[in-house]
């Protein structure tokens, strides 16, 4: 038999491991974090969209030309936080592109209210499974947009859709994808 | 083991009795405890306590669900303080539903399962004169306290539209965070943040006890399945509740420290928090119950006079059912959007717990198959724990479905599957193992006939509440709410009445107790005669206050998968 220190130290040895791990999953819970965006970024996971290059987005339309110019409706849907002073909505409801083809599409914003604010978008699509898909070029979601009081601005997204999409199992009878914006209030890193 | 024993049991009385039951003086004893069997025992006071509340508020939620309308939310509304209106009504529902869930879940199974039963029983079962570390455990027990006064504090600041904090015990973001402004939600999340840190400790402290304090003999392949299951629970602790202690300290910051974990406006994501918190909820599930599994495995062997049927596949099965359960969790998340593919994995992996599962439900039957069984009250609730389990995996097994879950995600056919599953099975197990081990705890016997009366008003109760729920859930009747249409009365009021039912029975519950401490026998050493081999009925009831001093020796002849009967 063991002496009782013996077994103490054993003891500690033991419960020092099971601490350690229970630390360890403590630091999962936050590694969590930056792994689920990783993950939503390449994955196109809750229907995160794509960026995509204006080289990118040539290739994409050749290799269009060739998959025989199927069309597909894109539905645009914009809305405001609720502490945002602003009215914000597509120009167009719906439209109609070819997939692989580039599009652009205008969005109006206006401050109502009479200080400067500075908004950031936020964005995704549906049906979630066309995120990895959707590839924006360029976008006024990628910076934070400043209005005037009273300031009208037109905000442009330029998108295509993948011709990849054609051939995703999951993903090729989507007749209708709906791109939908929200403006938060930026949050200013220094406050 | 019995040979072991009577050395034992001469040892204790020639030489070592006046030293292994010499107790502190009160306070020292029980505020101050570092014995694992005045912690169990405090642990176990505590669940009843906090049980009483947590089932005094269901009751408050049953009678405002007997009609249609709103009709007694006002009054408890008025009664904390608060001024009754449409909204002050809806999140007094909300802060009962929140309280009860975490009440029950987190101070009423957990303390009673872990920290009452597994402090107890643990040491006395693997032959240990304590746990590895008995400080610790007093701290845990006092934190849990703690973490339970801070819950019950945060019922009377603001939490948002009224008093409390009224997020469900899942608090999901943004109603935890943006959605309910006050300082009662950091306080429930504090209080969680309390019984965690507990539990993390108390699971450290028996993984500890188990690997290295187990008498010489007692192989890990031997030890009997009780502590089978809290060595698995523990670890199932261990890796789960640090992952909701991250994700509701980020609750916490996103509320308190302008971080956004939480929150898109600054590059969060709501969802990120249900993922967490189901990584940590879903093991959770199985940290209530496998330790009744453990209790209902030692019960029926007792009274059937067998060894468990399949004693490595019972622990095994224990094993598989923690390791799988970490990585089922979005099953509790299929309206979220996830796409076809992830939901046809999370079905499958979820499905397949049904095997071990099953592999322990038929081991049970088998192990009563063929046994000289004795009907006393610990095993009439096992069996009614056997049925009510299956009746709740079987309904499991239908929300596993992605697809069917689409319609029943929320309803009370939710409602009802859990209820079957824990206050049904985790309780069953409770008071199946509470009136196996009260004869050995308190040195007294209750009274089989009100144990067996408890057992059938209960059961009777908890089935007519929870029974109509699964045809109110299939009609599309939607979970936390406390009004409805006239289409849902029906169903409503008759599972109001069994809440009325049930409660009865617990009157039943506690004459009982105070008869058995009144008026009970005097309990010996095994009451429950030759079926009972496990170490715990080898000392005097209640047991020394230190046990053990000279470790007993597990011979091989006690092999628990040998099929042998064991005789003296």
């Amino acid at each position: 038999m063991m002496n009782s220190s013996a077994i103490n130290n054993k003891n500690n040895r033991v419960g020092l491991i099971a601490f350690l791990g229970a630390l360890a999953m403590l630091g999962m819970g936050y590694a969590a974090v930056p792994l689920y965006q990783l993950f939503c970024q390449v994955t196109g996971f809750g229907g995160t969209t794509q960026r995509a290059s204006a080289e990118e987005a040539s290739l994409a339309e050749r290799a269009a030309a060739s998959a025989g110019g199927k069309q597909i409706s894109i539905r645009f849907d914009g809305n405001i936080a609720s502490d945002v002073p602003w009215t914000f909505k597509p120009e167009l409801a719906t439209d109609t592109i070819r997939i692989g083809v580039r599009d652009i599409a205008f969005y109006t914003a206006r401050n109502n209210s009479n200080v400067p604010i500075t908004g950031t978008a936020t964005f995704n699509v549906e049906p979630e499974q066309t995120g990895k898909y959707f590839n924006k070029i360029q976008c006024f979601c990628f910076t934070e947009q400043t209005l005037q009081p009273g300031e009208e601005v037109r905000m442009p997204v330029l998108y295509f859709v993948d011709p990849a999409i054609l051939a995703d199992e999951n993903a090729k009878d989507v007749e209708q994808i709906t791109l939908s914006y929200t403006f938060h209030k930026a949050i200013d890193p220094a406050s | 083991m019995a040979t072991t024993a009577d050395t034992f049991q001469a040892h204790t009385e020639d030489h070592g009795h006046h030293d292994a039951d010499h107790k502190p003086a009160f306070f020292a004893r029980w505020f101050m405890s570092t014995n694992h069997k005045d912690i169990g025992t405090l642990y176990l006071i505590f669940a009843i306590c906090a049980g009483i509340i947590g089932g005094f508020i269901s009751g408050i939620m049953r009678m405002e669900l007997a009609d249609p309308g709103i009709q007694y939310l006002g009054y408890w509304v008025s009664l904390m303080g608060g001024e009754a209106s449409f909204d002050a009504n809806l999140h007094m529902w909300n802060v009962l539903i929140t309280a009860h869930g975490l009440i029950m879940v987190f101070f009423m199974v957990m303390p009673a399962m872990i920290g009452g039963f597994g402090n107890w029983f643990v040491p006395l079962m693997i032959g240990a004169p304590d746990m590895a570390f008995p400080r610790m455990n007093n701290i845990s027990f006092w934190l849990t306290v703690a973490g339970f006064t801070s819950l019950m504090f945060s019922t009377f600041v603001p939490g948002g539209t009224g008093m409390g904090a009224g997020i469900g015990w899942t608090a999901y973001a943004p109603l935890s965070t943006t959605g309910s402004t006050g300082p009662a939600v950091d306080f429930a999340i504090f209080s969680l943040h309390l019984a965690g840190a507990a539990s993390i400790m108390g699971a450290i402290n028996f993984i500890t006890t188990i690997f290295n304090m187990r008498a010489p003999g007692m192989t890990l392949h031997k030890m009997p399945l009780f502590v089978w299951s809290v060595l698995v629970t523990a670890f199932l602790l261990l890796l789960a509740l640090p992952v909701l202690a991250a994700a509701i300290t980020m609750l916490l910051t996103d509320r308190n420290f302008g971080t956004t974990f939480f929150d898109p406006a600054g590059g969060g994501d709501p969802v990120l928090y249900q993922h967490l918190f189901w990584f940590f909820g879903h093991p959770e599930v199985y940290i209530m119950i496998l330790p009744g599994f453990g209790m209902i495995s030692q019960i029926v062997a007792t009274f059937s006079r067998k060894p468990v049927f399949g004693y490595l596949g019972m622990a095994y099965a224990m094993v598989a059912i923690g390791l799988v359960g970490f990585v089922v969790w979005a099953h509790h998340m299929y309206t979220t959007g996830l796409d076809v593919n992830t939901k046809m994995y999370f079905t499958a992996a979820t499905m397949v717990i049904a095997v071990p599962t099953g592999v322990k439900i038929f081991s049970w039957i088998a192990t009563m198959w063929g046994g000289s069984i004795e009907f006393k009250s610990p095993l009439v609730w096992s069996m009614g724990f056997i049925f009510l389990f299956t009746v709740g995996g079987v309904t499991g097994v239908v929300l596993a479905n992605g697809g069917v879950d689409d319609v029943l995600h929320d309803t009370y056919y939710v409602v009802a599957h859990f209820h079957y599953v824990l206050s049904m099975g985790a309780v069953f197990s409770l008071f199946a193992g509470f009136y196996y081990w009260f004869p050995k705890m308190s040195g007294k016997m209750h009274s089989e006939f009100l144990a067996h009366l408890h057992f059938w008003v209960f059961f009777i109760g908890v089935n007519i509440i929870f029974f109509p729920q699964h045809f109110l859930g299939m009609d599309g009747m939607p979970r936390r709410i406390p009004d409805y249409p006239e289409a849902f009365a029906y169903w409503n009021n008759i599972s109001s009445y069994g809440y009325y039912i049930m409660a009865g029975s617990m009157g039943i519950f506690f004459v009982n107790l105070a008869y058995a401490f009144i008026a009970g026998k005097k309990a010996g050493d095994n009451p429950w005669g030759e079926g009972a081999t496990t170490l715990e009925w080898t000392l005097s009831s209640p047991p020394p206050y230190h046990q053990f001093e000279t470790l007993p020796v597990i011979e091989d002849h006690h092999d628990y998968h040998d099929h042998r009967p064991v005789t003296a």
